[in-house]
């Protein structure tokens, strides 16, 4: 058989949904690995972290010491790294305690804190080693999976999906959750990706997928509070799995101080 | 030639009509009630037609109120009518495969079994017009869309409620069907007052066997029509806006606006008259084939107007400008109308409860006078 790219899978602070992503492939994972060989990938067998390959999907954050001494280690082994999912992109919901005093949180919870050694603040992977592609999502789906490596073998990158959740709502024709029923949907200001899944189960999109391009949190913010939610609640729509992606941090901040007005 | 007689369809012989229709070999699709809404899906039974619903719709709303009368067709619209079963949402254009020495293109033309639409309005129909103007032009028919078009049946219902976002008698395309259908009824208590629009709605109203309609049922319709327009409280200007918008490029309202504005593309989607799409590939993982897929696109997304490496109207103030501007504006220049049939979607269906009429109102002056 010939060269495949050597491909590695990385875990960092992150609930291990992503990488399924992969495994739910099915039947396409047995042609995932006729294309690629799979280095390293602990949740389904192989591992050898320390390998050079031709593509490290990583998943999960920055947040302890030891996780940004392995990612420096991962960017000098790959050719290509891209980030798979919410805490790899943007931080994940761990990123909440960056707004919190971490140390307390742990003192707080732990009966012995001294054993925990993590960092003060999370961070996404993109702070700290450049990224090539970030996938968004939480988790990631199988599809941008393959559409992934499929356009890495090409030798070319995915197309950036970044337009707003509403798009893909109407293509398949769901009822608009918020006005039809004055739900606080995050869709129009949310990354497309997710094919509508929330809105498709009559309930309001959460922003899983992170900031589409060009998404107008003011006007969004104000159409939550005319739906009669409470400053905090509206900073909670935002704060949230992506509470670290800076449209919504920032959006997140600015309904939080509008509740202290 | 002679006006087609009215003839009248006693509430009780809807499902007649539903038997004939489907005789003939149409898949009937109308107007329920689902997830809160007149979504239009497959009809098999005039029992799901939405009985005694109203909609009450208002910018960035829309609700359902049910009632116990027995009207099936009082209410205005959903937020899609005719578009979607011809210019699909997302459709496979052809399918590539590659072999060892060559690339082979597969024809992916839609099966399309014929469609009966119940319960279309006169907005929709002036919307379908638009659309057939776009995607059957002379020399480039859309294969797709006409593969669709050419079996289409519709059974038009006149506008008895208009919702408070409609201001169909403005732009001249509503509230009662005036061409474009096979059939149109005017729905009264006790029934539909029937017409025919086409030969083959000449021919199954003849298979129905129906009374003509008395002079009385006559003059409910038309006083029902009147009572449509005139509660009809929106307007946009019917004269041709192209050169005062285009003198307007620079007004401070387009700024004003893309502070209110999503940009999230709701109002081109469930917009009847907007045909904007991209298309992509969709690989197999193999790499052996690729299906080649059109979707819905709008002029509010960054990729509308994404050129090698630009993205032209990166704000959203130009894409409420660009939209505006084409649909009310260049329209005319390209179709000899305007794109708007009033149908009053895209004030419901923003989320911010955005409306058309008052914003060419604040750019055109005088507009909604």
């Amino acid at each position: 058989m010939r060269n495949r790219p050597r491909v590695a899978i990385h875990k960092f602070s992150s609930c291990d949904g992503c990488q399924l992503a992969f495994l739910n492939l099915g039947e396409a994972l047995l042609t995932a690995a006729e294309l690629v060989e799979f280095v390293h990938f602990a949740e389904a067998g192989p591992v050898a972290p320390d390998e050079k390959v031709d593509i490290a999907f990583v998943e999960g954050s920055l947040s302890t010491p030891h996780e940004l001494e392995r990612i420096r280690q991962v960017r000098a082994n790959s050719t290509y790294l891209v980030t798979i999912g919410a805490c790899a992109t943007s931080g994940g919901v761990q990123a909440l305690r960056n707004m919190a005093d971490a140390g307390q949180w742990v003192a707080g919870i732990y009966a012995q804190p001294q054993y925990i050694e993590s960092l003060a603040t999370v961070s996404p992977i993109a702070q700290h080693v450049p990224v090539d592609l970030e996938l968004w999502g939480c988790p990631v789906t199988s599809r941008q999976i393959v559409a992934a490596i499929r356009a890495l073998l090409f030798g070319v990158l995915p197309v950036e999906e970044n337009d707003k959740v509403c798009l893909e709502c109407k293509r398949r024709q769901q009822v608009c959750v918020m006005v039809s029923k004055g739900e606080p949907c995050m869709g129009p200001v949310t990354r497309t990706g997710c094919g509508a899944l929330c809105p498709s189960f009559g309930r309001d999109c959460y922003g899983c997928f992170g900031p589409a391009e060009n998404p107008n949190t003011t006007a969004l913010s104000r159409r939550f509070a005319g739906l009669g939610l409470l400053p905090e609640q509206v900073a909670q729509r935002f704060l949230f799995i992506n509470n670290a992606a800076p449209a919504f941090h920032a959006a997140g901040l600015k309904a939080r101080e509008d509740s202290h007005d | 030639m002679t006006e087609p007689p009215f003839l009248f369809l006693p509430r009780e012989c809807f499902q007649a009509l539903l038997a004939t229709l489907a005789g003939q070999g149409f898949h009937c699709k109308g107007p329920q009630l689902h997830d809160g809404s007149i979504v239009y899906a497959e009809l098999a039974e005039a029992s799901q037609l939405p009985r005694g619903v109203r909609d009450r719709q208002a910018p960035g709303e829309y609700r359902i109120e049910t009632g116990a009368d027995a009207r099936c067709f009082a209410w205005a619209n959903g937020a899609q009518g005719l578009k979607p079963y011809l210019f699909a949402p997302q459709e496979v254009l052809w399918q590539a495969e590659r072999h060892a020495d060559h690339t082979q293109f597969h024809e992916t033309l839609p099966q399309a079994r014929p469609i009966a639409f119940i319960g279309a309005r006169a907005c929709d129909l002036a919307a379908l017009a638009l659309q057939d103007a776009h995607f059957l032009q002379q020399d480039y028919v859309d294969p797709y869309y006409a593969r669709r078009r050419e079996n289409l049946f519709i059974v038009a219902v006149d506008c008895s409620h208009p919702a408070a976002t409609c201001f169909c008698a403005s732009t001249g395309d509503g509230p009662a069907a005036s061409a474009g259908y096979d059939i149109a009824l005017a729905e009264l208590e006790e029934g539909y007052v029937a017409r025919a629009g086409s030969a083959r709605g000449q021919g199954v109203l003849e298979q129905l066997a129906l009374d003509p309609a008395s002079a009385a049922q006559q003059d409910s319709a038309t006083r029902q029509h009147q009572q449509a327009v005139s509660a009809q409280t929106r307007r946009l200007p019917s004269r041709n806006l192209h050169d005062v918008l285009f003198a307007q490029l620079e007004h401070p309202r387009w700024e004003e606006v893309a502070e209110r504005c999503l940009s999230c593309g709701n109002c081109t989607s469930v917009c009847p008259t907007c045909f904007c799409h991209h298309e992509l590939e969709q690989p197999q993982l193999d790499g052996t084939r690729s299906d080649h897929v059109r979707e819905w696109d709008s002029c509010f997304t960054q990729g509308h107007s994404y050129i090698h490496g630009i993205v032209v109207r990166s704000e959203t103030k130009f894409r409420y400008r660009q939209w505006l501007t084409h649909k009310l504006g260049s329209w005319h220049e390209q179709y000899g109308r305007s794109g708007c049939v009033g149908c009053g979607r895209c004030l419901t269906w923003c989320p911010v409860g955005i409306d058309l009429t008052e914003e060419v109102a604040a750019i055109c002056g005088d507009a909604n006078e």
